[in-house]
């Protein structure tokens, strides 16, 4: 194993479901044998705020917070939310984002407009940028609600952690029932 | 076996197999998660108490009867839970008594960033301070041991980075064989008239001075020497950041930070050619290394306000030659700034907006309190002027009517969540009606502690065990106060609520206005029901845009559609709350039949 830390950076609003994502992503990382460590903020800026979690993985990882400017995957649920969190990617990091646009309260109440063509400036900057349907690969699935699960599988593609430990953590954490929906989800989104 | 846990859950874990009996807090972020898994051992009596105050009486209730015991509490809760605190520093304890105190830097869910590393050298306490689950775990362990061997509570400070951050943990068994709890007459150590306390407080400066010559050779307190060009004093979070940016410098990382092992700093320091304390917010450390006579430098070019992090840390030093900042500004930095913001909202649905609404609409001067209300601050309800802390709201009314004019007076009202209430509204209210002040009091009284995750209060007929609990009955308590004119009110029938508050408002006496609709977080079946959802009917919008005024956020302004523009209702965010259907003048908004 290097000395080598990865830096995943879940972002998108309060109540999309980031904090069980990232759950998922350090239980795979641990099962895998790595150190993890994790960091979000929990309270008022879970009110449909921005939100954003930080998932560390490596043989021994220090602080739980990834360093400004040091992500190596910026794992967005939603695109405003994405395009935010850019600046803590480092140079050619890479970007997987749901196709997704939830309007903020200004745009709600027609004070602002959602930005324009945000898939295609994050593209400009970040050649190794995957724009995923969440929803369409979950109703594959057979469930709009295993989007996330969708979304994981896209992401872990691009880590290199055995599918095993993918499965066995999803198995972990996703209620029985659920499950063969979110492996199904999982294994769409792996195969982008 | 090895686990991922939260610091919080660390920390529950720790209490387990440390033999706690009793556990109790008052819900407040970044703690709040400590108690809610600490149910999960049946062999811990753990309870919310209605403010930190309580909290701690409890559990030095608990401890005088021999139990090890556990409060936590967030960093303004130690202010409410103070007055028990220093004076059980000086009666000290039987069982193990550890307070977890969960700092705030950078204020994410806070009124204020205290550092209550202060608090342990004023209430003269050991404090513990562990820098990742692994240690909150552990820690929790000693700060019971030393509060035994040493006859004292311990504080066990954690900032939201330790709490809300996990990382692996190796779970062990609960400790066997601690003495049973009894009643044990123990009077002149724990009855602190003058003359006990007398005796008391030279055995709590002895305590003291014996602590800090075992700090030096505590093993939480340990120096690891690297390079030896710079060494490094810090603590908690910080020590993991100073470990990421200077990897190969010596440090000193501290897990006793009250008292601080002097000797151990004075050796460290003459190890090392330049030295420095990484701390966030005071100097704490720092200008007790400046009293021992040693050249150190920290807060000469570190910041005192906010956090810290990796990237703060290494531009602090950068600024004074030491390191280099990262060469370029972050590749996506020019994209984000232009971005529309996400402020946290009300819920769509939420029992208060109608509330905020209507107080808007009055003119009302509103002071505010803590919780899922106080958004009611922001645009486009703007209706609070006021929000300090805890109970607040009550006073800040009380003192406005005092010196304001006559026409003024009938502008003022005080705005205050249930659990807010009871945890320290009613002494408020109390001098309210007791000082004759003229003015109205809302209570919102969702049945919860909303903000903080749904957490179980006086009144919404549960324990944190989940065992079924009296109700406390708020219009009943109000006029035992001597409230007069208590009135219970829907507070999604926007045309009672405008009115009610109108009338009391005018009123020239003090009055209470209790808003009865729960909370729509809260999964306990039965308690919050969805209505027949509403639908804009677009040939009747005019597109006058008054209910975006409400700032729902199930209605969105569709600019493109109609003559001005149309809202759009989703139907997968409205509850059929109603409210907007209310104050749509051109009867445009329907209800699902």
């Amino acid at each position: 194993m290097s000395d080598k830390v990865t830096n995943l950076l879940l972002v998108g609003v309060g109540g999309q479901g980031i904090l069980l994502a990232s759950e998922i992503l350090s239980e795979t990382f641990m099962l895998a044998g790595f150190d993890v460590k994790k960091s979000e903020i929990h309270g008022m800026s879970q009110r449909g705020g921005s939100v954003v979690s930080h998932v560390r993985y490596g043989r021994e990882v220090f602080s739980p917070i990834v360093p400004e400017g040091e992500g190596d995957i910026l794992f967005g649920f939603e695109l405003m939310e994405t395009c935010r969190y850019l600046p803590l990617l480092k140079p050619g990091g890479t970007v997987v984002a749901n196709d997704l646009r939830i309007p903020p309260p200004s745009v709600l109440m027609g004070k602002d407009v959602y930005p324009e063509g945000i898939a295609d400036r994050i593209g400009a900057e970040f050649p190794d940028f995957l724009l995923v349907d969440g929803q369409k690969l979950a109703m594959e699935a057979g469930n709009p609600r295993a989007a996330n699960t969708a979304l994981l599988g896209a992401v872990s593609r691009r880590l290199d952690v055995a599918e095993d430990y993918w499965l066995q953590a999803l198995e972990k954490m996703v209620p029985r029932k659920a499950l063969e929906v979110n492996r199904k989800a999982f294994l769409l989104g792996r195969g982008l | 076996m090895k686990e991922i846990l939260s610091g919080n859950e660390a920390i529950a874990r720790g209490a387990y197999e440390a033999g706690v009996m009793v556990a109790t807090a008052y819900p407040g972020t970044p703690s709040t998660e400590i108690l809610e898994n600490i149910i999960r051992y049946n062999e811990v009596d753990a309870s919310w108490s209605p403010n930190e105050k309580v909290a701690l009486e409890v559990a030095m209730g608990a401890s005088f009867a021999g139990a090890r015991t556990l409060v936590a509490m967030k960093h303004v809760g130690v202010n409410v839970a103070a007055d028990p605190l220093f004076t059980l520093s000086y009666t000290g304890i039987k069982g193990g008594l550890v307070l977890v105190t969960a700092d705030d830097p950078e204020m994410h869910s806070s009124q204020n960033e205290q550092d209550n590393r202060n608090y342990a050298k004023f209430a003269k306490v050991p404090m513990l301070e562990p820098a990742d689950s692994r240690e909150c775990k552990e820690f929790t362990r000693l700060a019971l041991e030393l509060s035994e061997a040493y006859d004292t509570p311990v504080m066990l400070r954690t900032t939201t980075r330790i709490s809300h951050s996990k990382s692996i943990v190796e779970l062990e068994n609960r400790v066997s064989g601690l003495p049973a709890p009894a009643l044990v007459s123990n009077a002149a150590k724990q009855v602190m008239l003058p003359t006990n306390a007398k005796v008391r407080h030279p055995l709590v400066e002895a305590r003291m001075a014996k602590l800090a010559e075992a700090a030096n050779s505590m093993a939480v307190n340990r120096m690891e020497m690297r390079d030896t060009a710079m060494g490094i004093i810090t603590s908690g979070v910080c020590y993991q950041y100073v470990r990421e940016v200077f990897p190969n410098v010596s440090t000193l990382k501290l897990g006793l930070v009250n008292p601080l092992p002097l000797s151990l700093i004075r050796d460290f320091a003459a190890k090392v050619d330049r030295l420095f304390v990484v701390e966030e917010l005071d100097p704490c450390i720092e200008e007790q290394v400046k009293a021992l006579g040693i050249p150190v430098s920290g807060k000469d070019f570190l910041p005192l306000c906010g956090e810290l992090s990796p990237g703060r840390i290494r531009a602090a030093f950068a600024s004074i030659g030491v390191g280099t900042e990262k060469a370029s500004m972050p590749v996506g930095e020019a994209l984000a700034p232009t971005l529309p913001g996400r402020p946290p909202n009300m819920c769509p649905g939420c029992p208060h907006r109608g509330v905020f609404y209507a107080l808007n609409r009055l003119k009302a001067y509103v002071t505010g309190d803590i919780g899922c209300y106080t958004l009611g601050f922001l645009p486009p309800l703007s209706s609070m002027e006021t929000c300090v802390c805890m109970g607040a709201s009550i006073g800040n009314a009380t003192g406005a009517v005092k010196v304001v004019p006559e026409e003024e007076k009938r502008k003022v009202v005080a705005v205050i969540g249930d659990s807010t209430f009871f945890h320290s509204g009613v002494t408020g209210l109390m001098d309210m009606v007791y000082n004759k002040a003229p003015s109205t009091v809302v209570i919102l009284d969702n049945r919860i502690t909303a903000m903080t995750g749904r957490q179980d209060n006086p009144a919404s007929g549960y324990t944190l065990m989940n065992e079924p609990a009296h109700k406390v009955d708020i219009p009943l308590l109000c006029s035992s106060l001597g409230v007069k004119h208590v009135r219970v009110v829907n507070p999604y029938d926007l045309e009672e609520t405008k009115q009610a508050l109108k009338e009391e408002m005018e009123r020239p006496e003090t009055s209470v206005i209790i808003t009865d609709k729960p909370c729509v977080l809260i999964k306990r079946e039965g308690v919050f029901q969805r209505g027949p959802l509403c639908s804009v009917d677009v040939e009747a919008c005019i597109g006058c845009r008054a209910c975006l005024g409400l700032g729902c956020p199930a209605i969105q302004w569709r600019p493109a559609e109609g003559k001005k523009g149309v809202p759009f209702i989703d139907a997968g965010l409205c509850t059929g709350c109603d409210v907007c259907r209310q104050l749509c003048t051109f009867n445009a908004i329907r209800r699902a039949q």
